[in-house]
């Protein structure tokens, strides 16, 4: 199997402690390598661009010039950290003349975009690289029963990339019956969460994550799987802030897809941070070792 | 030599992208339909695509429509010309930040410029800082409630203490200071 560069992002540090720890697991289980860059620096998210184009790219061509440094493709398990190197890597593979740009400020750390490697999101290493069957074949602990709701969000496939399907996807619901659990219909599943708008226009935001738990409990979702830590914060953290703002009672388990991955692959709870939780995952409790 | 016209300013905001079609816009309004923040805008992103063809410079800047947006980018994969309007309310959020354009209420600008303070001076985000960039405007039921969550957090183990920072930090910020004077953001 392949092993990656591994750019985690700040979240990843502590508030989403549990992805990293469950990515981390959960890959090598599978007999993947990720590699950690060894002074990766913050993508950004979306602020960078609305100060400065040029500032953004830099920042994100850094990481991928210590991938290059290492030979290996670059994997970022969040889906800002994602879009951002996907697209610098992407636009300064076109464009010669950016690159040269940039390649000067690079200099000063003494890195150097070349264009030779790709970025991967972690959700697609599971799905295209080893793919549901190979999953398949490993899960010792099916989540049988479950019945979860896959959380895209936005930035995993958006912008679109090349022919691939942003409105109908599929791949999510794949993986989740790979390891034996009931996807159900989630029509809100390209949704936004209203990403940093949670600190910028509370309201906006508390009303987006509301529209996405009410539309999680009427689809029979036990819980939510999702493959970003700001969807993950905004839809568990600010759950309670929700229910005080319009009167609902939602009490409902949010969880990343590496996570379940996991617990199928009969990895102890602990290892993959389940405990961690702000709202009680509850229903993971009988495949939980 | 004729000025650009403000339309033409807002196309060639993207750089990386060589610049954005707007003038191929036919009015269709799936932008505004598929936009999940439209009800807090001013104007909805048809309407302000509308305002950049006609040059209502002084209307769009003064509009809140591109701090609500929330970079979900589903209007930019739905457009039917292929306009990144995504990507032109990223360049209006630009435009009005370098022009020091402040709205009542609106803490984008705040909120985006302390993000890549704090980015720049460690060369990674911590969270506590950024919330307090919110919470000095934020009433007390805010307050509050953050706190309320912050101590969630915390005892679970998900609240870091210290500010992370990179380990050659002093390349980093000379890397920065090829692209951008950094006394500008400091």
């Amino acid at each position: 199997m392949k092993d990656y560069a591994y750019f985690p992002g700040c979240s990843l540090e502590k508030t989403a402690l549990s992805y990293h720890q469950s990515s981390l697991e959960t890959a090598r289980k599978l007999g993947i390598e990720l590699k950690e860059l060894e002074d990766w620096n913050c993508c950004g998210a979306t602020t960078y661009f609305h100060v400065d184009e040029l500032l953004a790219y830099t920042l994100s061509a850094r990481n991928i010039a210590m991938a290059e440094k290492e030979n290996l493709d670059l994997v970022a398990p969040c889906s800002a950290c994602y879009k951002n190197s996907y697209f610098t890597n992407k636009h300064l593979k076109e464009d010669p003349d950016l690159a040269d740009h940039i390649n000067v400020a690079l200099k000063e750390d003494n890195l150097h975009f070349s264009g030779n490697i790709e970025v991967q999101h972690m959700i697609e290493v599971f799905v295209k690289d080893v793919g549901p069957e190979e999953i398949k074949n490993n899960v010792t602990q099916p989540l049988e029963g479950l019945q979860v709701a896959p959380y895209y969000g936005c930035q995993i496939l958006r912008p679109k990339k090349d022919n691939e399907d942003v409105e109908q996807p599929e791949f999510f619901e794949e993986l989740l019956s790979a390891i034996g659990a009931v996807p159900v219909p989630y029509p809100l599943k390209l949704h936004c969460c209203g990403g940093s708008l949670i600190i910028s226009s509370r309201l906006a935001s508390l009303s987006m994550v509301r529209n996405l738990l009410q539309n999680a409990e009427d689809s029979g979702a036990e819980i939510i799987a999702t493959a970003c830590p700001l969807c993950q914060i905004n839809l568990e953290c600010y759950q309670q802030q929700v229910n005080q703002e319009f009167g609902t009672k939602f009490s409902t388990p949010v969880v990343y897809f590496t996570q379940l991955l996991g617990l199928a692959l009969g990895i102890p709870a602990k290892r993959i941070g389940i405990g961690t939780e702000i709202v009680a995952a509850t229903p993971l409790a009988p495949f939980a070792k | 030599m004729t000025k650009p016209s403000f339309s033409q300013e807002v196309d060639n905001l993207l750089y990386a992208a060589h610049g954005n079609p707007l003038r191929t816009c036919i009015q269709c309004g799936t932008c505004s339909g598929t936009c999940p923040v439209v009800d807090y805008m001013d104007h909805t992103p048809r309407r302000i695509i509308g305002m950049i063809q006609a040059d209502m410079k002084d209307e769009v800047l003064a509009s809140n429509t591109f701090w609500f947006c929330a970079s979900c980018y589903h209007c930019t994969v739905r457009c039917p010309t292929n306009i990144d309007i995504a990507g032109t309310m990223y360049a209006l959020k630009r435009y009005s930040i370098w022009k020091h354009i402040e709205l009542e209420g609106i803490l984008g600008p705040t909120f985006s410029k302390t993000f890549v303070k704090t980015i720049l001076r460690s060369g990674r985000s911590f969270e506590p800082l950024l919330a307090t960039s919110y919470l000095f405007s934020a009433g007390v039921k805010e307050w509050i409630q953050e706190a309320y969550m912050a101590t969630g957090l915390m005892l679970k183990g998900r609240l870091p203490v210290l500010p992370p920072r990179i380990k050659r930090l002093d390349n980093f910020k000379r890397m920065i200071g090829k692209i951008i004077p950094l006394e500008r953001l400091s």
